[in-house]
């Protein structure tokens, strides 16, 4: 692809890629990497995992030129290299395909990947030349975009195709792709990787970070793991094991895959009955959902995100309104003409741990004491009449911290400051702490660390074998296997079917996920 | 908002002074340049202001004034509400007390008519601060923007009404009449007076601790009571106000309720304080400097009241400048303020990258000896 960039390079006939030696970086007091070395060898996959906070994208950061490390070198195909922005990485071929993506909605993919690169003055020549150049590139790796789509038209697994192509059109040859297949469809997954051995095979390096072990081992050939800012392991995949690399990432051993005991079933907590939300563009979200949730167990709602598993909670949790269809809560009964609110639900013994908890489940800006109140601060206990008092929340929130073990055990910090583990306790602990009769749960334990992780899984199955009925939201298969009773999917706002966990197979979970109904999933599986 | 990582004793004094003195530097430097003696310049400016006689009446008279509509803007601040609105809510807040004065004047005892009056004009602030509100929370249409055109609005109004129907009789300036005798507040100086204390005449009135009272119970309300957290909540995530189930549109309509209010009881101090009667432009820019005044008390009371309290001694001890020097005219004053506005406002972080550096710095010098 960019001649003169292996041109350049050829001469130095490093077996590497990309060299990295001793790199420090901190931020403040957070000593972030602390001295990282890592070697990449060309033309390989190189697979990159560590628990959230390990490291992991301040490292991608500096080798992208995001960040400067504060010591330390780097080297690209046996050349020392400094890079002061990103755009001097990707001049040495590095480039990066970033978690969410940086595309701008509406142009078409064609504008997204010559954007920044558009050539001199006048659009038309640039843009036939970039077609061309493209052409050649997708016919190379199977990266195949209509490039005069818009790009917000796309699905995601294409829109992440074109921010591969962006890469790749500046001449990259060293790809970092930070959690790409976290917003994937598993046949978008499968794709992706069809694509990643393709580039392998033309001699593209491939920086691939995870936190999903079994990517890992499907795909890489190397594997490094880092934990708390250092680099703890660097082995060839083909001799590690899932076990191994969770062990080394927590730094002690830990059951991935808990499977948790079946609970006898009690009686309905919740019925949904053709429920149905349209959203503010006119889009059906959700679609005639009709369901049963019963005390003592937890449904698992499976799906890939964005597929009506958050409009399903907010209309549950009473943030929006449904437009078709009911849902009761004994006898309680709530439509478009009987709005529900947060307050009410609440009341009725519904609590929420929300998807998103920077944004809705905390407030950042809240010291953790006033951010364990959040919709609850008319609780009586917490002052006299219109008034409050600090001191009765602070001792409040201590209590919490302590039985839910969250670090540090201090009501005075920002709730921005914990980490994500702890901030989730938080949210958790304060939903919990009001002994509802339904939780709804969502992405319990996206972007928390395995230790934390399995605290969560925990308690949520204490709660169910205390009678309570769960709700549980989550894009992660693997969670929704080892904690439901019940798995429900959905697709585009549907329901594709309610699968006790017993017959519940991946395979048949992933099909329905990507929109094949349930009889036809079985009937293939057979 | 992110949490600082210098020590709070620096975040809340360190940097204003050092602001304000830098502020001060460049005012000096360009003082200096039309040939005047910076120093004298300030020592003018300082006993103008705290020393000669009734000078510290007028600075807390202004101060006063500026103790409203910073409250104002800082309560609004809260929701993440930009109220630009002060000047005409103050406006409208002065309308309030003439209707109430003029109308039940003559009726009512003075108390209860006094204390009507101050009513009437956060009533009316209030309702001048809500119209926006209700737009902004209803219909989607930029608090910023309707507060500004709502300044115009009540200016008009007012015209209309003192050169109409509200004037005087038998003269020719656009006010109302005169309220009826003992509708006014009392002045300190005709108090301290009476005990015997020899003090300087200054139209400072009663509304400067009826303004501190108003400091302390936005602080209560800000930090101590459950509207103040669902407000503070909503301000800062609109998202986590929906989830809690908080209802952001009537979040934001008390609010500038709220806000407005305050903004309107300004007129108390200068309409019942000095005028006892209603006239035109008696905001005189109060409103849009309360804008300044909170960002520079970092939307807290305490902060406000010393805000407040530069403000008035630049305000008053600028009217001695100009007053004292031929060079140094009323525009000049306004440059000063205009700088503190410049440093203490848009810059007001600039220091922070080279005080982080100084402190960490320092932080990690000292770890080791307490490992």
């Amino acid at each position: 692809m960019n001649i003169e960039n292996s041109k350049q390079n050829g001469d130095f006939k490093s077996p590497f890629a990309v060299e990295i030696k001793n790199i420090n970086k901190s931020f403040g007091p957070v000593q972030a990497n602390k001295e990282i070395s890592l070697n990449v060898s060309g033309g390989t996959i190189h697979g990159i995992i560590g628990e959230n906070g390990a490291g992991k994208s301040t490292l991608m950061s500096i080798l992208y030129g995001f960040y400067q490390p504060d010591s330390g070198e780097i080297k690209v195909h046996g050349k020392l290299a400094y890079f002061k922005q990103p755009s001097d990485a990707l001049r040495l071929g590095i480039g990066m395909v970033h978690q969410h993506f940086m595309l701008v909605p509406n142009f078409t993919a064609l504008e997204n990947i010559v954007l920044g690169a558009e050539g001199k003055t006048g659009l038309y020549k640039g843009l036939q030349n970039a077609r061309k150049k493209l052409e050649k590139l997708k016919q190379a790796y199977g990266l195949e975009v209509e490039l005069d789509s818009l790009t917000e038209n796309l699905p995601v697994g294409i829109q992440q195709r074109i921010e591969i192509l962006k890469a790749l059109y500046r001449g990259a040859r060293v790809l970092i792709l930070d959690e790409p297949t976290g917003v994937l469809t598993p046949l978008e997954t499968e794709q992706l990787f069809e694509i990643l051995l393709a580039l392998k095979s033309e001699g593209v390096t491939i920086l691939l970070i995870t936190h999903k072990l079994h990517e890992i081992m499907a795909i890489t050939d190397e594997v490094s793991v880092m934990r708390q800012g250092k680099m703890v392991a660097n082995t060839l995949t083909k001799h590690t094991s899932p076990e191994m690399l969770a062990e080394q990432m927590v730094g002690r051993s830990v059951l991935v895959n808990n499977k948790y005991e079946l609970q006898s079933i009690g009686k309905v907590a919740l019925s949904v009955e053709q429920l149905g939300v349209v959203d503010k563009r006119g889009f059906d979200s959700l679609k005639n959902a009709t369901f049963d949730l019963h005390a003592g167990e937890i449904l698992g709602i499976a799906g890939i995100a964005g597929n009506g598993q958050s409009e399903l909670l907010s209309v549950l949790s009473g943030i929006t309104q449904p437009s078709r269809g009911f849902f009761k809560i004994e006898e309680h009964l709530f439509d478009a003409k009987k709005n529900p609110n947060p307050r009410l639900m609440r009341q009725l013994g519904v609590s929420h741990v929300p998807e998103d908890r920077h944004s809705e489940g905390l407030v950042l800006q809240f010291q953790a004491f006033e951010s364990v109140i959040l919709g609850y601060e008319n609780n009586k206990k917490l002052g006299n009449g219109f008034f409050t008092n600090p001191d009765t929340i602070q001792a409040y929130c201590s209590q919490l911290q302590e039985a839910f073990d969250v670090r540090p055990q201090n009501p005075r910090l920002y709730s921005s400051q914990f980490s994500g583990g702890n901030q989730q306790k938080l949210v958790l602990s304060r939903e919990i702490s009001s002994t509802p009769k339904i939780l709804l749960v969502g992405q319990p334990t996206r972007g928390v660390d395995i230790g934390a992780i399995e605290f969560i899984h925990k308690t949520l199955i204490g709660m169910r074998n205390n009678g309570c009925a769960i709700l549980l939201v989550s894009v992660e298969l693997e969670e929704i296997l080892s904690l439901s009773d019940r798995i429900l999917v959905m697709n585009s706002g549907e329901i594709m079917g309610i699968v006790p966990k017993i017959t519940a197979t991946k395979a048949m979970l992933g099909k329905m996920m990507a929109g094949i109904p349930i009889e036809e999933a079985k009937e293939d599986k057979k | 908002m992110q949490a600082s990582r210098l020590p709070r004793y620096v975040d809340i004094v360190l940097i204003p002074v050092l602001n304000l003195l830098t502020a001060l530097f460049v005012a000096g430097i360009i003082i200096a340049i039309i040939g005047e003696n910076p120093f004298t310049a300030l020592s003018v400016m300082l006993k103008g202001a705290f020393v000669y006689k009734g000078g510290l009446g007028y600075t807390l008279f202004y101060t006063t004034n500026f103790i409203f509509t910073g409250l104002a803007v800082a309560v609004a601040f809260h929701a993440m509400l930009f109220n630009i609105g002060g000047e005409g809510q103050a406006a409208m807040g002065g309308l309030g007390i003439g209707l109430v004065a003029i109308s039940l004047g003559s009726y009512l005892p003075v108390i209860i008519v006094i204390f009507l009056a101050i009513l009437g004009s956060a009533l009316f602030g209030a309702i001048w601060g809500v119209i926006p509100g209700y737009l902004q929370a209803k219909r989607g249409s930029h608090i910023v923007i309707t507060t500004i055109m709502f300044n115009f609005i009540a200016s008009a109004i007012l015209v209309w009404l003192l050169a109409g129907m509200l004037m005087a009789p038998n003269q020719m300036s656009p006010e109302t009449v005169s309220f009826s005798d003992g509708v006014a507040l009392w002045q300190f100086h005709e108090i301290f007076n009476k005990l015997g204390f020899d003090v300087g005449r200054s139209p400072l009135n009663l509304s400067f601790v009826i303004a501190l009272i108003c400091c302390l119970l936005v602080w209560l309300l800000i930090w101590r009571t459950r509207l103040g957290y669902r407000i503070r909540a909503t301000g800062f995530s609109l998202k986590a106000s929906a989830y809690a189930g908080y209802r952001p549109e009537t979040i934001i309509i008390v609010t500038m309720a709220i806000s407005g209010g305050l903004a309107g009881m300004m007129a108390v101090n200068e309409i019942l304080g000095v005028q006892h009667r209603v006239i035109l432009n008696f905001t005189s820019g109060y409103g849009f400097t309360g804008i300044a005044v909170a960002l520079m008390g970092r939307n807290h009371p305490v902060g406000i009241i010393f805000a407040s309290l530069l403000f008035g001694a630049l305000f008053q001890g600028g009217a001695e400048l100009d007053f004292e020097f031929q060079a140094i005219t009323r525009d000049m004053v306004l440059m000063i303020q205009g700088l503190i506005i410049l440093f203490s406002g848009a810059l007001a972080y600039m220091f922070n990258p080279a005080l982080e550096k100084l402190f960490l710095r320092n932080e990690l010098m000292m770890r080791p000896k307490n490992d």
